[in-house]
């Protein structure tokens, strides 16, 4: 039986864990709301350029033979890139977990159809689990999910992607990332970045309609030109607003993580103090017990 | 006149702009243009340089672009540039010692398709023009 010292040393180990797990609950939540308002602020940049790019869609006409390159799908898919963006660190329930599984599965439906896959990891986990499992991991980029990074990591991503894309060393390049729903719900999501899945065609924006009238843009250079200009920056835009994403999830995933932890200390540190103030009861009934037998023998 | 200009210069990492013009001059692909209010509807690329236009009180204010875009909309113009600096957060030191890497980087590499060198080169007009912004009187 635990005797009475284990038990509150075991109640001073939970004690010390919980305050441990009470500090990353808050640092998370300090982090998640850095990354929330960096969302915030990158939000109206991704709906001003979908706007523009999106009547930019609207003029050019779909012609099959002098479409760009990124947006045409390749007959016969042989190779497939996943970017997978997964957190650097632990400790944050199973948003990991979920990532790589819906990774793996993924991977396995590739393999099954005889699509060579190649992986290119965003975050420290995923890439760890991979590589032991010895998939063809064509780089990984540690410290920036989760982190404080700028555009131009999305931009020297997406360059790589785009230039094995038009190079011919691959035929799609899909991206999976974890979309901040709420504070309790992050999904992991696979989007097609390359060829580009066809862009949102907008039509009248509001400003435009309360004038009346549809505005014609005078191009510099020809739409068609500010098309290919834009279509990678499409490209990086997608990869910039995942990886925002992502790193609003992990904090968000790991603060739920912690908090649980903590009320899981809190409801052990409850039911250790029980049984430790039963083990002191039982301890001073027995010595009681022993006086008193002690007593009664002197006695007699 | 057609009433006021409003211009906003957007980022990834939020607005660096957001106030009222009375004349916009920014550095388009194919040469540096102005626009007054009452602007047709236009969209450009830009290119690295030095964006500037009058506010209200006729003061002449200077931003850094860097690159991007540029939409001119019922009177709004819109620039939409991975970054871009406001010419009092230029940090010249910064400008001025990326300025002197790029210039040390660039005449050894004389391959002009290298990557290296066409990267060399952004860096270069990038630090250019910051310097060129902040030393303007």
């Amino acid at each position: 039986m635990a005797t009475l010292k284990d038990i509150e040393r075991k109640i001073g180990a939970v004690k010390k864990t919980q305050k441990i797990t009470k500090a990353m609950n808050m640092v998370a939540a300090s982090k998640l709301s850095r990354a929330q308002e960096n969302m915030e602020a990158f939000r109206p940049y991704a709906d001003k350029f979908a706007q523009v790019l999106g009547s930019l869609a609207e003029r050019i006409e779909a012609d099959e033979e002098h479409a760009p390159p990124l947006l045409v799908p390749r007959e016969e898919v042989k190779t497939v890139d996943l970017v997978l963006m997964t957190s650097d660190r632990g400790l944050c329930g199973s948003f990991n977990t979920n990532l790589i599984a819906t990774a793996e599965k993924f991977l396995k439906e590739k393999a099954d159809e005889d699509i060579e896959t190649r992986l290119i990891c965003m975050g420290r986990k995923g890439r760890d689990y991979f590589r032991r499992r010895k998939y063809n991991i064509l780089s990984d980029h540690i410290g920036i999910v989760g982190a404080r990074f700028g555009f131009n990591v999305a931009v020297t991503t997406g360059q790589g992607l785009i230039d094995s894309f038009l190079g011919g060393e691959t035929d799609e390049v899909h991206m999976l990332f974890s979309e901040f729903v709420s504070m309790a719900r992050q999904v992991p999501t696979l989007k097609r970045l390359l060829p580009i899945a066809g862009v949102e065609k907008v039509e009248q924006t509001q400003e435009a309609e309360q004038v009346g009238y549809v505005p014609e843009h005078i191009c510099e250079p020809s739409a068609e030109e500010l098309m290919g200009e834009m279509l990678p920056k499409h490209v990086y835009v997608q990869i910039f607003s995942a990886l925002l994403e992502t790193s609003t999830s992990e904090h968000a995933a790991r603060m739920a993580a912690m908090d649980n932890a903590t009320s899981n200390c809190a409801d052990m540190i409850t039911s250790l103090t029980l049984i430790y103030n039963k083990a002191r009861q039982a301890a001073i009934t027995a010595e009681l017990m022993d006086i008193v037998g002690g007593a009664e023998a002197l006695k007699g | 006149m057609a009433g006021k200009l409003m211009l906003e210069v957007v980022t990834p990492d939020g607005s660096v702009v957001s106030d009222e013009a009375q004349i916009v001059v920014a550095p388009g692909a194919y040469g540096e243009f102005g626009v007054l209010p009452g602007h047709t509807t236009f969209l450009t690329t830009l290119k690295i340089g030095m964006l500037r236009y009058n506010d209200q009180g006729g003061n002449e204010r200077l931003v850094f672009v860097n690159g991007g875009f540029a939409e001119v909309m019922l009177n709004k113009v819109t620039v939409l540039a991975e970054s871009a600096d406001r010419r009092r957060d230029i940090d010249v030191e910064r400008a001025k010692a990326a300025l002197k890497r790029a210039q040390e980087r660039l005449p050894e590499g004389a391959r002009r398709e290298d990557v290296d060198f066409r990267r060399a080169q952004v860096a270069l007009q990038r630090a250019l023009a910051r310097v060129r912004i902040a030393e303007t009187k």
